[in-house]
């Protein structure tokens, strides 16, 4: 019987946590995961799991033991932010590459320098080429739906890739919201028994991880089947949400499509700033501006061919994107929805903004200003090729 | 201890068809070890000599179970190999009789440097794993450079001998000592020299109830210059003239292995390999009194340590 | 244990490897020869061997081969003649020779 209770986003991360129950959690505090994983040892320390807890010393420490637990075959989940994120870097692309299902909650977080523990995205945007399937959740109902169902989504035989499931720290990881939780054998059930790939653990039959890959290997087809992979999970993720919607009650679409159907402008988003950006379109539509919303959830893989049919009706999209490129053309989701326009016959045009870097607050009346620019643009009938601001000081 | 006779019955866990290079000190010593477990093995790998020369895909020389991550991370890796054996065993999910062990390899590069970090979490978190760092005194792999374990006044491609600078010119680190005051049950030095004492301290590293190290001289025919079939003599050289003293650390009590009957000459040493020809030249004297100062003065610590008079 | 046959590997594309680039095998360099590498080769003397064990245990490349606690020679295909045996045995009963002896009668 599903329970309703007030709780942070964090504490739903490790309330899912506990009841997938892995067999091997290896992790390294940082803020703002730490809660959720303190909370966590806490279920460990009462005995209400049988994960072996391994309290590392680094966050490259932490992705390295996952990956020799993973390949042992157990089931793995981890936790990180920001600068752990960016020091395990290497290793993503390494689980990635040994298809291990390994999950892990990413708060998202700023990247240094200057340190900020705030919330943009820089994080795990930084990380979008490292193979790892990447949900982003707006509320903290969505980050333990989206945890829950990562596991099966990274265990399916036909992806076998690792998994990280985004909320924005401190925003939804910190502040109380209303969660609906799952019973502990309904998650049990759902989850079901890990079945590996492979596994280390058997001497019978012995194999090598990670092997030498000389000049006439076969890395470039590795890639090819890491990427053949991706293609796969575009289904698997989309059965899984279907199987954890009759389980739940709640849908989970890969992108939710917010009064888009007869808009004639739009703006893209990522995370928590689209339950505002919803207000925000609510209002204008009550004006009577025909203005609607596109919340991306699964971001890789980029579901191309959904975020064309979406968005190909309408005359301007701005988008907005919570990190940045540095001397790139544009911000990281700008340029893949760009992307993902070019080919229509007749595409909108596409404007970006960059808002809320280091935690930079994004309240209505910003998201107004990128409605109420994206009108002007539309108007002026010009693409600009210059990413604008919200909220900078400027 | 398990006689050579005995051991020799036993599967070769290491084949030959690896790319080792001919002589190489490196797979002398992994043999050994593994041939000492006392039940099967299953290995993690730095990144380095030994791991790119024994899994050049599809060929892999090793008949253990073997994970290679990244270059620093061996440690943390094997520990999650390790705690997954002993979640999945204890839930029921891996046979109730399955025993395994879990062994660590890697280089001084990986040991002594980038992987120092890992090496230091994984021993003090007392996970039941033995962990060895093949010692070759530089980073073979990349073209012979210098590490934390490269002794002073040695030529390396990073230190090289010129003009301005001879050699490496600080003292290196002691990693076994470092691996004792992690206060683990079992720390050793061992050399591919004397295999009948390094059998016995693997046996010791896979049978101890925590964490085991074993730091073992391994020398390289390419980096140190000598002949590819000098590679055992030069490691007895080094335990003979007490470069590379013998000794264990079992729960804590030292203990020296091996007291050298006569004290032979570091020059004898020196003279075996071409890294160290310019320390014959008369300019390069103080440097040679400095290194046999060091040896000398970490000989006197390690008596004391032990017990045992000089 | 069972074989993993890389006799094709030439002509794999990307649908024909192992999920995870793992080597789903223990042991196959076994298959790969290194016994090119040489250029001389230890040869045993029988007679003045005591079966001490030294060469095997001291041989980087597996190489010499044991049968019930006997020395009985070494693994051609894989021997790279490093020529640490030779150095090591403690009656000289193994002397190194130039591989251009052996190369009319092939690998011996």
């Amino acid at each position: 019987m599903p329970t309703t209770v007030a709780i942070t986003g964090n504490s739903a991360i490790a309330i899912a946590m506990r009841q997938i129950n892995p067999d091997v959690v290896a992790v390294y505090p940082i803020t703002p995961q730490t809660s959720a994983v303190e909370e966590f040892s806490d279920y460990v320390a009462q005995g209400k799991v049988t994960t072996e807890l391994i309290n590392v010393e680094s966050e490259h420490s932490a992705m390295s033991a996952c990956v020799g637990a993973s390949a042992a075959g157990a089931r793995v989940l981890t936790a990180t932010s920001s600068q752990g994120l960016a020091l395990m870097w290497e290793v993503l692309y390494i689980a990635s590459a040994s298809r291990l299902p390994i999950v892990m909650y990413n708060s998202n977080r700023t990247l240094s320098g200057p340190i900020n523990i705030h919330c943009d995205h820089s994080d795990s945007m930084g990380a979008r080429d490292s193979g790892w399937i990447q949900i982003y959740s707006e509320t903290a109902q969505e980050a333990y739906d989206n945890m829950i169902q990562a596991v099966r989504i990274s265990e399916n035989f036909d992806v076998l890739l690792p998994s990280m499931v985004m909320m924005d720290g401190f925003i939804t990881s910190h502040a109380l919201d209303r969660v609906d939780i799952l019973s502990d054998d309904d998650v049990k059930g759902f989850v079901g028994e890990h079945k590996p790939a492979y596994t280390m653990l058997d001497p019978e039959h012995p194999i090598t991880v990670g092997p030498f890959d000389g000049i006439g290997g076969f890395y470039f087809e590795y890639k090819k089947a890491q990427t053949e992979a991706m293609h796969r999970a575009f289904d698997v993720i989309e059965q899984v949400g279907k199987e954890f919607e009759q389980l739940s009650g709640r849908a989970q679409p890969i992108i939710e499509e917010y009064r888009l159907e007869d808009a004639e402008r739009a703006i893209v988003v990522i995370g928590s700033t689209a339950g505002t950006a919803k207000d925000v379109v609510d209002d204008l539509r009550s004006k009577g501006e025909k203005v609607g919303l596109l919340k991306i959830r699964l971001f890789r893989p980029f579901p191309t061919k959904r975020i064309k049919d979406a968005l190909k009706h309408l005359n301007a999209v701005g988008v907005m994107d919570r990190a940045d490129s540095i001397g790139g053309m544009g911000a990281p989701v700008y340029m893949e929805i760009r992307s993902a326009l070019y080919n229509l016959d007749t595409r909108p045009i596409v404007q970006g903004y960059v808002y809320g870097l280091g935690g930079r607050d994004v309240g209505k009346t910003d998201v107004l200003k990128a409605f109420d620019d994206l009108a002007e643009v539309q108007h002026a009938g010009e693409p600009s090729d210059i990413v604008k601001y919200i909220g900078l000081k400027e | 201890m398990t006689t050579l006779k005995e051991l020799s019955h036993k599967e070769e866990l290491l084949t030959g068809g690896h790319r080792l290079c001919a002589g190489c000190g490196a797979s002398i010593a992994v043999r050994s070890i593994l041939l000492a477990a006392d039940a099967p093995v299953v290995s993690g790998v730095a990144t380095g000599c030994l791991e790119v020369s024994t899994t050049i895909y599809p060929y892999t020389a090793w008949r253990t179970s073997l994970i290679h991550n990244a270059f620093e991370n061996c440690a943390a890796t094997v520990t999650g190999v390790e705690t997954a054996y002993r979640s999945l065993k204890k839930q029921g999910k891996l046979p109730a009789d399955r025993e395994l062990r879990f062994a660590a390899f890697g280089g001084d590069g990986s040991s002594y440097d980038i992987g120092f970090q890992s090496l230091s979490g994984a021993l003090e978190r007392g996970h039941k794993f033995v962990y060895v760092c093949y010692n070759n005194e530089a980073y073979m792999n990349t073209g012979i450079q210098r590490s934390g374990a490269t002794p002073l006044g040695t030529w390396t491609t990073t230190t090289p001998v010129g003009a301005a600078h001879t050699g490496k010119e600080e003292h290196h680190k002691d990693l076994t000592f470092v691996a004792a005051a992690h206060d683990i049950p079992y720390v050793a030095q061992a050399s591919v020299s004397h295999p009948r004492d390094l059998i016995n301290k693997a046996e010791k590293a896979f049978q101890a109830n925590g964490p085991a190290f074993l730091n073992v001289l391994a020398p390289c025919p390419r980096g140190w210059r000598h002949e590819s079939n000098l590679t055992v003599e030069v490691a007895k050289t080094a335990v003979e003239t007490k470069i590379w003293p013998l000794y264990e650390i079992e729960n804590g009590e030292w203990k020296l292995n091996n007291r050298p009957k006569k004290d032979r000459p570091i020059e004898e040493y020196f003279a075996m390999q071409g890294r160290y020809k310019h320390l014959t030249a008369p300019a390069n004297a103080e440097i040679v009194e400095a290194y046999k100062k060091e040896v000398a003065r970490k000989w006197s610590r390690l008596m004391r340590m032990c017990g045992e008079k000089e | 244990m069972k074989k993993w046959d890389v006799s094709n590997i030439k002509s794999w594309t990307w649908r024909d490897l192992p999920v995870g680039a793992t080597i789903p095998v223990g042991g196959n360099a076994d298959d790969y020869e290194t016994g090119g590498w040489r250029s001389e080769r230890p040869v045993l003397i029988l007679e003045k061997c005591t079966h001490c064990m030294l060469c095997w245990i001291f041989c980087p490349d597996s190489s010499v081969i044991i049968k019930d606690e006997k020395m009985t020679g070494f693994d051609m295909v894989h021997c790279k003649g490093c020529g640490i045996c030779a150095k090591e045995c403690p009656t000289d009963a193994i002397v190194m020779e130039s591989e251009e002896k052996f190369r009319h009668e092939g690998d011996k």
